[in-house]
């Protein structure tokens, strides 16, 4: 430990080291497990925290902006869950079976975990740890990353949401699972959760993640998901939390043979976000789509960083990103679509826009291919740019105001991925969330 | 009578600093069908473009009234609510947003700025589904994205319908014959004649006499470098046809 300790740089790894050598023999887990967390802890600090020389973290570095660690999130009181209850109000209306994660731990009084569809389970992560379930052995196994964020996540889990769905069970409703922050105060969460779906398995699942405005906590989330044979997933992933909040978010699936997957990541708030997505599609014949939303505004942050995997024969992944940045606010989008030489026909097109409504807006777009087999159709393409004139004048010489005609625009802009979502309650609810979006800008 | 629009000494510009329209004199009465012809690069579109608000395009002297207020004052959605069309040359394509949604706010917006009752969307559905049956536009053109993979004349029908549904006061048809095939101009021409009445104004930019076959003007302006250089009847399109612009361009030089 004391080589790795002399590593250490800044104020806030090294208040990282101390919290876990406090923490560790707390955290839920079996000795396997805690031998992983610490194998964890130690890629973390043989690195540190990411920062600018990281290529995948070069527009966020976490060194610079991760001045403090918090101490870990405490569970919530009563009067707290009860406010969590209210928790995703646009998502209020919609029938779905609700599982609430606060302040980093999954409470199951409030969860509705009654009736569960054959050949389905939801339990809690801690539980799972606990009682040595079998499938936590998927744990760190879906898809192999050294990031750093990551590692610290595996280090510090302490609680989320398991869920296993076995050969052809489906999902009567949709499953919301809430990840709410209650404290007022700077704290720390780490969640891990999990999916696994058995072969012709379906499911959708929708995340959400928010918290209090004015507080500096800080949520480092990780979903691990294997899409069995055949298997159909839409996951659609919400990050709304509070103007001050730092959100960092690891997907890892792995997808395989004949099975779909589509993901939507909507983002709109949280001072520093950072969405990972990492998908390896490991079996032929995979329909695949990756997208998002993000509309930022103040001096938010927002980086995506995508690396999709080709692996076997046959498949079509398809990445549509769309970001609307108004004020000082910053996009960045890293994606990568990696062909490997085994994955021939492979069909892919990645494309990312962002559309600046200030002039100090600021985005960064690298998308990039990795294309190692010959028979392949795959593109790529970004494009930054300002609302247009032309069209607006269209607009307002038809009587329409000249921010009516601006939301039109940037409503028709995000909607080419938003229309694109199979759940038409989560449409709408995301159009409603993009019309408020733009009424609070005026 | 007073006049519906009036155009005294306007002087306009595009940014950038070049003088396209050039002490420029119009009146327009109520219920008049003015139209216009002159050779290309006159300043025909950039007077739509003035008179509509484009930003870009600048009044540097004079002034133009209409319906009592002065226009520079008016944004161009302030001006559609007045009562201001123009049906462009060009039609724009909007990606995204569905012709009959934008018809909608179109509608309530302006009925809005003028305090009166919105139209509710079956209200307004019928509506535009009676325009689109005249006009020869079919439901699915009417959910598809305005004007978004319409052809040339499938454009200007869908100008027509926007004009017919918003029912202004003046509505400008800047070369509104232009791609259309024979049906296509009677249908459009239909349409515009239908929206004419005593309290109604057309001004009809067009560069060829066979339009007005159809929509008939009471008067014709021939306009050369950025103004009006010489106002006839009717009978002076057919003139115009067969000896052209040049003796009205030396005028104008
Ligand atoms: N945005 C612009 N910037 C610079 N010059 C312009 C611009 N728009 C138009 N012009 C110029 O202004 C002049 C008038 O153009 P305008 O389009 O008004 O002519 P027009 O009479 O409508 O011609 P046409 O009969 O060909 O439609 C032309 O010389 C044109 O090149
Ligand atoms: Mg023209």
């Amino acid at each position: 430990m004391a080589a790795d300790v002399r590593l250490m740089k800044t104020a806030a790894e090294l208040a990282l080291a101390d919290a876990f050598a406090a923490v560790k023999s707390t955290l839920p887990g079996d000795a396997a497990v805690a031998a992983q967390r610490t194998a964890a802890f130690e890629t973390f600090a043989s690195v540190g925290l990411p920062h600018r020389r990281v290529e995948s973290w070069r527009y966020t570095d976490l060194r610079a902006l991760l001045r403090e660690a918090p101490p870990l999130a405490s569970a919530a009181g009563p009067e707290a869950l009860a406010r969590s209850l209210a928790a995703c109000p646009m998502l209020a209306g919609m029938e779905a079976r609700r599982i609430y994660v606060v302040n980093g731990a999954f409470v199951s009084d409030i969860s509705d975990l009654a009736n569960l569809e054959p050949g389905v389970s939801i339990s809690s992560l801690a539980t799972a740890l606990g009682a040595a379930d079998p499938l936590v052995a998927h744990l760190g196994q879906t898809v192999a990353s050294s990031d750093a964020a990551l590692a610290l996540n595996t280090a510090f889990m302490g609680d989320g949401v398991v869920i296993a769905l076995a050969e052809g069970a489906t999902l009567s409703r949709p499953l919301h699972l809430v990840f709410v922050t209650t404290e007022a105060t700077a704290t720390a969460a780490y969640t891990r959760s999990l999916l696994v779906m058995g072969k012709g398995a379906s499911a959708q699942v929708i995340e959400s993640h928010e918290g209090p405005a004015g507080a500096a906590y800080q949520v480092n989330t990780a979903l691990e998901v294997v899409v069995g044979e055949g298997a159909s997933l839409e996951r659609v992933k919400i990050t709304a939390e509070g103007n001050d909040a730092l959100h960092i978010s690891t997907l890892l699936a792995r997808v395989a043979d004949g099975a779909k997957l589509a993901n939507a990541n909507f983002t709109l708030g949280g001072a520093i976000i950072r969405n990972q997505l990492l998908v390896q599609l490991a079996g032929e014949g995979i329909d695949a789509s990756l997208s998002g939303v993000s509309l930022l505004a103040g001096k938010q942050h927002s980086d995506t960083l995508l690396a999709v995997e080709h692996i076997a024969p046959n498949c079509q992944s398809r990445e549509q990103f769309r970001t609307v940045v108004d004020d000082t606010a910053r996009d960045i989008f890293q994606g990568r679509i990696s062909v490997r030489q085994s994955a021939q026909k492979t069909d892919a097109r990645m494309m990312s826009r962002a559309l600046l409504l200030s002039d100090t807006a600021e985005s960064d777009n690298k998308p990039e291919l990795e294309i190692f087999a010959d028979d392949v159709q795959c593109g790529h393409g970004c494009t930054t740019g300002s609302l247009d004139q032309q069209l607006k004048f269209y607009m307002m010489s038809r009587g329409i105001p000249e921010k009516e005609a601006e939301a039109l625009l940037i409503q028709a802009f995000v909607g080419e991925v938003i229309d694109a979502i199979g759940h038409e309650g989560v449409r709408a609810a995301l159009t409603d969330a993009t019309r408020n979006w733009l009424i609070e800008r005026k | 009578m007073t006049p519906l629009l009036e155009i005294r000494d306007l002087h306009a510009e595009i940014a950038g600093g070049r003088k396209i329209i050039n002490g420029m004199n119009l009146t327009i009465n109520p219920g008049e069908v003015h139209a216009i012809m002159g050779p290309n690069g006159a300043g025909k579109s950039t007077l739509s473009y003035v008179l509509s608000g484009k930003p870009g395009y600048e009044i540097t002297g004079g002034e133009v009234i209409f319906r009592g207020v002065n226009l520079q004052e008016l944004s161009p959605d302030e001006r559609a609510a007045q009562g201001l069309f123009l049906c462009f040359q060009y039609p724009l394509e909007i990606p995204g947003v569905s012709n009959m949604a934008f018809l909608h706010t179109a509608a309530n917006s302006q009925r809005k700025k003028r305090g009166e009752p919105e139209l509710t969307s079956p209200e307004l559905v019928r509506k535009v589904r009676e325009l689109g049956k005249q006009l020869g536009i079919d439901t699915d053109m009417l959910k598809r994205p305005v004007n978004v993979g319409f052809s040339g004349g499938e454009k200007k029908r869908n100008e027509t319908l926007q004009m017919m549904l918003l029912e202004p006061y003046l509505s400008i048809l800047d070369e509104a014959d232009s791609g259309l095939d024979i049906d296509a101009l009677k249908v459009v021409s239909n349409g515009v004649n239908a929206m004419r009445s005593p309290e109604r104004s057309m001004l009809v930019i067009t560069h060829y006499q066979r339009l007005l076959d159809y929509i008939v003007p009471d008067v014709v302006h021939v306009f050369a470098a950025g103004r009006i250089v010489h106002t006839g009847g009717k009978e002076l399109a057919l003139e115009l046809e067969a000896t052209g612009y040049a003796q009205y361009q030396n005028e104008a030089a």
